[in-house]
């Protein structure tokens, strides 16, 4: 789809740069004329919305880096420092940890939009994957920079994360606990630990952005699929990026922005762990260890699990299982919207989502509110339907489900004929 | 080029395999310092052993000291507490292993070998699930509860109930004198 290139350099110095870095004519096809299917809806603004999250964190962090002490005498102090004293420096911060928030909350609307539009489905299984690794350095990212503040919470959350390697000693005895304390730079965590957790949180998200690239560019090469889930057949299906999308983008990007200044200035505490707020204290365990909100699915699955090892498996293979999602569906039809069953099983992967979600943020020997129903029966269906999902359910469907009658065309279903619609859309 | 099938290996292959190879060699020399570096450090393993003085620690009391940036309980046991860990037997623990950095790894769970003094419980205090710091005199067992996913460890340091596998580690010790212990 992407086609030749229909650059005209106008003036004098651009036929020049043109000639030696053809950089112009590069951003113009890729971002100016580069054909996009006419029918893409909201969910697709999230791509878009995710870059800006992407530079904001960057920003933000980068600027925040220069207050900040990767020492575990100073790292809380200078926090508070920075929170107090420096200039704005409470309006950076608050930025960068809701930030991380709501980068967190479009990546799973993206990443579920990708799921309801069977966009991981051929040809676009690269694509898909780059987004999976690109969660998954998210989710390093996340927690690398949660440890920085250096509370209670930060310290915990350390400590319980990197015993997660601890159970390899399981297989292979000894070996766990010297990853471990590889990771740890000694016998707890500490100090050591600190100061290389900074290092990579401000490592990883740059190569999460030479990750981006490489995922905008394997969406380049089939372009982009789209609500109704069928191809492309020719230039009656697409309008330029610009200005149709630029704009549309824009515009919801906007929303984003305003819900994001909202909970930024009025709220910025509400994601929190107050315990963060305490220095870390080695000898005193927290009463509740819980990771952020966007992390708590995956802490129910661990903590539905009463064997360590097979916890950790779970954990892991919850993320892992994501990859493998173009090669278990086994339906021919891309979008659910064509999918009757599928559909509703889909529905029910988010309710479930949201459920060990909310789950995850109590005790496993907890009880529903008001009912005495204890929550661990519940959180260990939760991760059985998790897993059902995508191994069980997604590959017999395709084989039993029957699918509704896709349309020809995206023209035809857009305009109901789309014959006389070829023409280019006048600028 | 593609003329010839399947020609001798010539002198230039023979070139290509040997500069592969070196190159491979040379990383992996290389990876290994920028791999090793993340251990512990020689300062770090410098702090490794304490002294301590058993004589404040009043029966029934436990307090807890660091060692290399990690809790260790010391716990001066009452004679029922001594009792009850003496009387379970070994075969119905879910690890039957002592768990001792003092004795051969082979050394059976029993309260025997888990401490030198039936009275002096000395362990270090980190729940081997994953890692928090379990709360003493706690739990169905008297011993350990860990507040983060609910082990239980009785007043051995035994692992009784819960996800963690193991029952909490023993240090390294000796007793300098009979009211004095070193660590590490
Ligand atoms: C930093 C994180 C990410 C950024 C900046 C990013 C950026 C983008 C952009 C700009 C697009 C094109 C616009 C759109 O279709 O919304 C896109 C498409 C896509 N992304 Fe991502 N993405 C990220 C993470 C992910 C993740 C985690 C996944 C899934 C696991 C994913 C899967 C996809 C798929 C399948 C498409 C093609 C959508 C379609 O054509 O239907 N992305 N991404
Ligand atoms: S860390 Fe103690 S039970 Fe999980």
């Amino acid at each position: 789809m992407a086609g030749q290139s229909t650059y005209v350099p106008k003036t004098g110095f651009t036929r020049w740069l043109d000639a030696r870095l053809p950089i112009l004519r590069f951003t113009n096809d890729t971002m100016m004329t580069f054909p996009t299917p006419r029918n893409l809806n909201f969910w697709y603004s999230f791509g878009g919305i995710l870059t800006f999250m992407l530079g904001i964190q960057i920003v933000t962090g980068i600027v925040l880096a220069m207050h900040y002490v990767p020492n575990a005498s100073m790292a809380f102090d200078s926090v508070e420092n920075i929170m107090r004293d420096v200039n704005y420096g409470w309006l950076l911060r608050y930025m960068h940890s809701n930030g991380a928030s709501f980068f967190f909350l479009a990546v799973y609307v993206h990443m579920f939009r990708g799921l309801y539009y069977g966009s991981y489905k051929a040809p676009r299984e690269v694509l898909w994957i780059l987004g999976v690794i690109i969660y998954v350095l998210m989710i390093a990212t996340a927690f690398l920079g949660y440890v920085l503040p250096w509370g209670q919470m930060s310290f915990w959350a350390a400590t319980v994360i990197t015993n997660l390697f601890t159970s390899i000693d399981q297989i292979l005895p000894h070996t766990g606990t010297a990853v471990t304390q590889w990771l740890w730079g000694g016998f707890a965590v500490g100090d050591p630990t600190l100061n290389r957790f900074f290092s990579l949180h401000y490592l990883l998200p740059f190569v999460i952005a030479g990750v981006v690239v490489l995922h905008i560019w394997a969406l380049h090469v089939p372009g982009n699929n789209n609500p109704l889930g069928i191809d492309v057949k020719g230039p009656q299906d697409t309008v330029p990026f610009h200005p149709y999308y630029t704009v549309k983008d824009l515009f919801y990007l906007s929303l984003f922005v305003i819900l994001f200044a909202i909970v930024v200035f009025y709220l910025p505490n509400a994601l929190v762990e107050p315990d963060n707020y305490v220095p870390a204290n080695p000898l005193v365990t927290p009463p509740e260890i819980v990771p952020e909100w966007y992390l708590l699915p995956f802490y129910a699955m661990l903590r539905s699990i009463p064997q360590k090892l097979i916890g950790v498996i779970v954990l892991f293979g919850a993320l892992a299982t994501l990859v493998f999602v173009p090669w278990l569906d086994t339906s021919k039809v891309r979008s659910m919207r064509f999918r009757p069953l599928a559909k509703q099983f889909f529905w029910a992967l988010l309710l479930d989502c949201v459920l060990l979600g909310y789950l995850g943020a109590h005790r496993p020997d907890a009880v529903f509110p008001g009912t005495g129903i204890p929550m661990l029966p519940f959180a260990r269906l939760g991760t059985a339907y998790y897993y059902a999902f995508f191994w069980v359910i997604l590959p017999l469907l395709g084989l039993i489900e029957t699918p509704r009658p896709v349309p020809a065309t995206i023209a035809t279903s857009v305009t109901g004929s789309g014959v006389e619609q070829v023409n280019a859309p006048a600028e | 080029m593609a003329s010839t099938a399947a020609a001798e290996p010539t002198r230039r292959d023979f070139i290509h395999v040997a500069t592969g190879a070196a190159g491979a060699v040379g990383l992996a020399l290389l990876a290994w310092p920028l791999i090793d570096q993340m251990n512990p450090s020689a300062s770090v393993l410098a702090l490794s052993s304490i002294e301590f003085d058993l004589s404040p620690v009043q029966e029934g009391q436990q307090v807890t000291v660091m060692w290399r940036g990690k809790p260790v309980f010391v716990r001066h046991r009452t004679a029922k507490e001594i009792a009850e860990a003496r009387s379970v037997p070994v075969s119905s623990l879910p690890d039957q292993l002592a768990r001792n950095a003092n004795l051969p790894d082979s050394a059976p769970a029993s309260d025997q070998d888990r401490m030198f003094k039936p009275e002096w419980l000395i362990m270090i205090g980190i729940c081997t699930h994953l890692g928090c710091i379990p709360l003493d005199h706690q739990g169905d067992y008297g011993g350990y509860l860990c507040p983060c996913h609910g082990s239980q460890y009785d007043t051995a340091g035994r692992i009784r109930k819960g996800p963690a596998p193991e029952n909490m580690y023993i240090p390294p010790y000796s007793y300098l004198s009979p009211t004095k212990v070193k660590i590490g």
